[in-house]
């Protein structure tokens, strides 16, 4: 797996962190909050991500991540589930006028996402998801 | 030999499961993710995935059995053990859940009982089978353990008596 690196307003993908670090000053992994009620669903997100090199923190509502913001806490990417008991991701019931699964989308997407998955996230999924983030970024 | 024995019959009966639709390739993506590093992972996510549904069944059952039907509240339990159902790949419950989340926006009280039987009955069913799974699995990694140890102890032996260790492309 290669680690991506995020310095300085620029992402970096290091093929070795060795390599990384002797061409620049910092070197900071790109940081992931994953947001799901279900611990199930925290663990294999969490891991998967972990996997391309990213630091990684949960929360279990959406309730704990604004908490977290207002710690102080920063991140790059924040993967959060759409349908939570306490503040999910849209804070209110979102499926109220969406017939099929793509008029869904299309109500989440206009809510201001930047992207919007269908559970669970395989390998593809993110490395896309990491694809957009690094056009972002860059 | 019984670890070669061991590990065909393992990946006999992990193809069976996907053939029978029991699991799907998320479950394939969970096994990838296990490495030395998090040995368990697998059993470990399984393991949240029992007490997840167990939990929620439970949940379910006592919902559908109050005079007054809640469809949000069973609703909002059958999305949970949706999720979970498909995060780990047991593909015949998350079907399942699928139709039962119709069922619940149709308010179809009777609809929702038999699909609570369904749902209890595939979860048994793939519990089943992953214990099963995980038990080929945990056998193997014994089994392998076992030769290692007395590998170990052979090598100690030979050390004592003041023999060199032969190389070895098997075993450990």
């Amino acid at each position: 797996m290669v680690p991506w690196f995020y310095l300085a307003g620029k992402m970096v993908i290091g093929s070795s962190k060795k390599v990384v670090a002797e061409q620049i000053e910092e070197v900071r992994r790109i940081c992931a909050l994953v947001v799901d009620d279900d611990p199930l669903v925290r663990r294999i997100h969490g891991m998967l991500l972990a996997r391309y090199g990213l630091e990684i923190e949960a929360a279990e509502n959406g309730q704990e991540a604004v908490d977290l913001f207002l710690s102080g806490k920063t991140f790059d990417l924040v993967l959060m589930d759409m349908e939570m008991p306490i503040m999910d991701g849209l804070q209110h019931d979102s499926r109220g006028n969406c017939s099929g699964l793509e008029a869904e989308k299309e109500a989440f997407m206009a809510t201001g996402l930047d992207a919007c998955w269908v559970k669970p996230l395989n390998a593809e999924a993110v490395i896309s998801v990491l694809d957009e983030l690094a056009k972002k970024l860059l | 030999m019984e670890v070669d024995q061991l590990q065909r019959s393992f990946v006999e009966y992990s193809r069976l499961l996907f053939h029978e639709g029991f699991l799907d390739g998320q479950f394939s993506q969970l096994q990838l993710l296990q490495d030395e590093s998090n040995p368990d992972f697998v059993l470990e996510v399984v393991s949240l995935f029992f007490e997840d549904s167990e939990r929620l069944l439970n949940d379910l059952t006592i919902a559908l059995d109050q005079q007054n039907v809640e469809f949000k509240k069973i609703d909002a339990h059958v999305h949970q053990l949706k999720g979970s159902s498909s995060s780990i790949g047991a593909q015949r419950v998350k079907n399942v859940c699928i139709a039962f989340r119709n069922l619940c926006d149709e308010q179809n009280a009777e609809g929702c009982l038999r699909c609570l039987q369904q749902v209890k009955q595939e979860y048994l069913l793939v519990k089943t089978k992953l214990e099963a799974l995980l038990r080929e699995r945990h056998d193997k990694r014994v089994v392998h353990d076992l030769n290692c140890g007395f590998i170990f102890q052979l090598e100690q032996q030979i050390v004592a008596a003041g023999g060199a260790i032969p190389m070895l492309n098997e075993f450990c």
